[in-house]
C-alpha cells in the first residue's frame, strides 16, 4: 500500500545487541542524565516569599479607584455594569449631600457597588468602559474563602486606601497597573 | 556448656542493650531521614525542589510525616483476618530491624576501662543468619496481602514472594563466591580481613560478585526497578493497600530500614565496612579509631542509599516476566559461572 503521508517512520525491530541485552551500560547512561538534572538550576518559585512579576496587562480583582484628594470617582453611571459579559457588577445610584464634596468627586455616586467574584471573568472591560477612570483591575488574586455570600464584594471590599490619610495602602493597591494612567 | 557463655557478666549485658537501643533507634532515625532524602533526591533530579515548608529546607518533614500517619484512622476491614492482618505490619518491621544485629558498625571502644564491641552479636554464621531473616521478610508482604482479603493485595503478595524467593537464590550464590574467598561467614572477621595492610576491599576481588548482589538486593527491598509488589498502576498499591494509619507507616518504614540495613550489608561484606581508606587504624586510639570508621560506614551507607533513590528515579519498572528472565535466566547463570571462576582461581592459587 502506498503511504498516504510521508510522516511513516518504520520501527526497526532488530534483536537487541549484547550491550543492549545486559542493560547496565543503558542504565549508566541514564543515571547520567538524571544526575545532571540534580545539579540544574529549579525552575521552582517559592511562592509566599517569592513571586512571579505581573505582565503589565496582568487582570487581577477590581478595585474602586479615589482621586488624589481621597475621593471616590465613580459616578455610578452604570457603563460597567452594562459592559459586563458575565453580569457580575450590580450597583444603586444616590445623589451627593451638601457638604459631602471631600467624599464623591460628582454630584452623583454609587451607594451601592458589588461585584460577583465568582461570576466575574476577569475580561477587564469594566475598566474600559469606565469614563471616569473609577474602576480597574489591580494586580491582586481572588482569595479563597468558605462562603459563597463571602465572594461578592462590595463596596468596603473594593474601595482603594484613601491616598491621605493610608498612601502607603494606596500605591500598594494601585499596583503598577494604573501608572500608565497617571501619565 | 560454652565458656563464652559463663562470661556474661552484668556490665556486659548493660553494654549490648544499650547498644541495641543506639543502634534500632539509629535506625529508625536513618529511616525517617531517608523518606526525606527519598523525596529531596526525586525532587532533585526532576528539577523541583521538594519538601521546604516544615523547618529549615523542611528538615521537620518526616516528623510531620510520622504525626499524620499516627493521627489517622485506623481501619481493619471486615472481612480480613484480623490477627494476620495486625502481624504483617509486625513482621515486615522485625525482620527489618533483626538484620542490624550482626552488623559490626566499628572497631572496639573505651567505656569507663572496658573495651566494648561496636556489634551487637558477632555470629559466627553472620551471613546465614542474614539471609535467614531476609528470607522471613517475605512473609510480611505475604502475610499482609492475604490478610487483606482483596484480590489485588493478594496478586501483589504472590509476585512479591516469588520475586524474592527468585531472587535470594541468586542472591547466595553470588555470596558463596565471596565467602570462598573469606572463608569465614562472621560479618566482623570478615571486614578485618578486608582491613589487614596489602588486602585490597572485596570489590576488587569479587566485582562481578558485587554487581548480582546489588541487583538482588535491589529485588529483595522491592525496590525500582523491581517494585511489582506495590506497583500502584497495576495493582493500586499492592499488598498495603488495605493498611492505613500506623501499619502502613510500618510497611512504608520497613521499606526503608531494609534499604540502610541492606546497605550496610553491601557497605561491610565489599567495601571493607568501617574501613577509612588510606588510613591505618592501628595507630590511632581506640575511640577515635571507632569515630573514624563508624563515619567511613556512614558514609559508604549513604552513598549507598543515595544509588538506591537514584536508580529508582532513573529506570522505570520491569514487566513482570522480564523480571522474571533477568533473575532465573540472567543472575543465577551468571552467579554460578562467578561461583566455578572464582573456585578454579582458588584452587589454581593454592597449588
Amino acid at each position: 500500500m502506498e503511504a498516504l503521508t510521508n510522516r511513516v517512520k518504520v520501527m526497526e525491530r532488530k534483536p537487541m545487541t549484547f550491550v543492549e541485552k545486559i542493560y547496565l551500560w543503558n542504565i549508566m547512561k541514564g543515571m547520567m542524565i538524571t544526575l545532571k538534572h540534580f545539579f540544574k538550576k529549579k525552575a521552582t518559585i517559592k511562592y509566599p516569599e517569592q513571586k512571579r512579576p505581573f505582565s503589565p496587562v496582568w487582570r487581577g480583582l477590581q478595585i474602586l479607584n479615589r482621586d488624589e484628594e481621597g475621593r471616590e470617582r465613580c459616578t455610578a453611571c452604570g457603563l460597567c455594569a452594562v459592559a459586563c459579559p458575565a453580569e457580575a457588577i450590580t450597583m444603586e445610584a444616590a445623589e451627593r449631600e451638601p457638604g459631602e464634596e471631600n467624599l464623591y468627586r460628582e454630584e452623583k455616586y454609587a451607594a451601592k457597588y458589588e461585584i460577583n467574584m465568582l461570576r466575574c471573568i476577569f475580561c477587564g472591560l469594566c475598566e474600559e468602559a469606565c469614563p471616569k477612570d473609577a474602576i480597574y483591575l489591580s494586580e491582586t488574586f481572588t482569595p479563597s474563602n468558605y462562603t459563597r455570600e463571602s465572594f461578592i464584594y462590595n463596596k468596603s471590599d473594593l474601595l482603594i486606601p484613601d491616598p491621605k490619610t493610608d498612601p502607603q495602602g494606596f500605591a500598594k493597591a494601585r499596583g503598577n497597573r494604573a501608572k500608565k494612567e497617571e501619565v | 556448656m560454652n565458656p563464652l557463655l559463663l562470661a556474661i557478666d552484668t556490665e556486659t549485658v548493660i553494654a549490648k542493650l544499650v547498644l541495641i537501643v543506639i543502634v534500632i533507634s539509629a535506625s529508625l532515625v536513618i529511616a525517617m531521614y531517608e523518606t526525606y532524602a527519598e523525596r529531596k533526591v526525586a525532587a532533585f533530579i526532576q528539577d523541583r525542589i521538594g519538601p521546604n515548608r516544615a523547618g529549615p529546607f523542611g528538615i521537620l518533614q518526616p516528623l510531620a510525616d510520622g504525626l499524620k500517619l499516627f493521627m489517622k484512622e485506623e481501619i481493619i476491614p471486615a472481612t480480613s483476618n484480623k490477627f494476620l492482618f495486625i502481624l504483617g505490619p509486625c513482621l515486615a518491621m522485625l525482620t527489618a530491624m533483626m538484620t542490624s544485629a550482626i552488623i559490626p558498625w566499628g572497631n572496639k571502644i573505651e567505656v569507663f576501662g572496658r573495651t566494648v564491641d561496636l556489634q551487637i552479636a558477632d555470629v559466627n554464621i553472620g551471613i546465614l543468619y542474614v539471609f535467614g531473616v531476609v528470607s522471613m521478610g517475605v512473609y510480611g508482604i505475604m502475610i499482609g496481602g492475604w490478610a487483606s482479603n482483596n484480590k489485588f493485595s493478594l496478586l501483589a503478595a504472590i509476585r512479591g514472594a516469588s520475586q524474592i524467593i527468585s531472587y535470594e537464590l541468586a542472591m547466595g550464590l553470588s555470596l558463596i563466591a565471596l565467602l570462598m574467598l573469606t572463608g569465614s561467614l562472621s560479618l566482623r572477621t570478615i571486614v578485618m580481613q578486608q582491613m589487614e595492610p596489602g588486602h585490597f576491599w572485596n570489590i576488587v576481588y569479587q566485582p562481578l560478585g558485587f554487581l548480582i548482589f546489588l541487583v538482588c538486593a535491589f529485588a529483595e527491598c522491592n525496590r525500582t526497578p523491581f517494585d511489582l509488589s506495590e506497583a500502584e498502576n497495576e495493582l493500586n498499591f499492592g499488598y498495603h493497600q488495605e493498611y492505613s494509619s500506623m501499619k502502613l507507616g510500618f510497611y512504608l518504614f520497613a521499606e526503608y530500614v531494609n534499604m540502610f540495613i541492606s546497605s550496610a550489608i553491601m557497605a561491610t561484606l565489599f567495601f571493607g565496612g568501617y574501613d577509612m581508606p588510606f588510613v591505618n587504624e592501628a595507630a590511632l586510639s581506640p575511640n577515635v579509631a571507632a569515630a573514624v570508621g563508624i563515619a567511613a560506614l556512614m558514609a559508604k551507607i549513604i552513598f549507598f542509599i543515595f544509588l538506591f533513590m537514584w536508580v529508582r528515579w532513573t529506570i522505570p519498572r520491569f514487566r513482570y516476566d522480564q523480571l522474571m528472565n533477568l533473575g532465573w535466566r540472567g543472575l543465577i547463570p551468571l552467579a554460578l559461572a562467578n561461583m566455578l571462576i572464582t573456585g578454579a582461581v582458588i584452587l589454581w592459587l593454592h597449588k
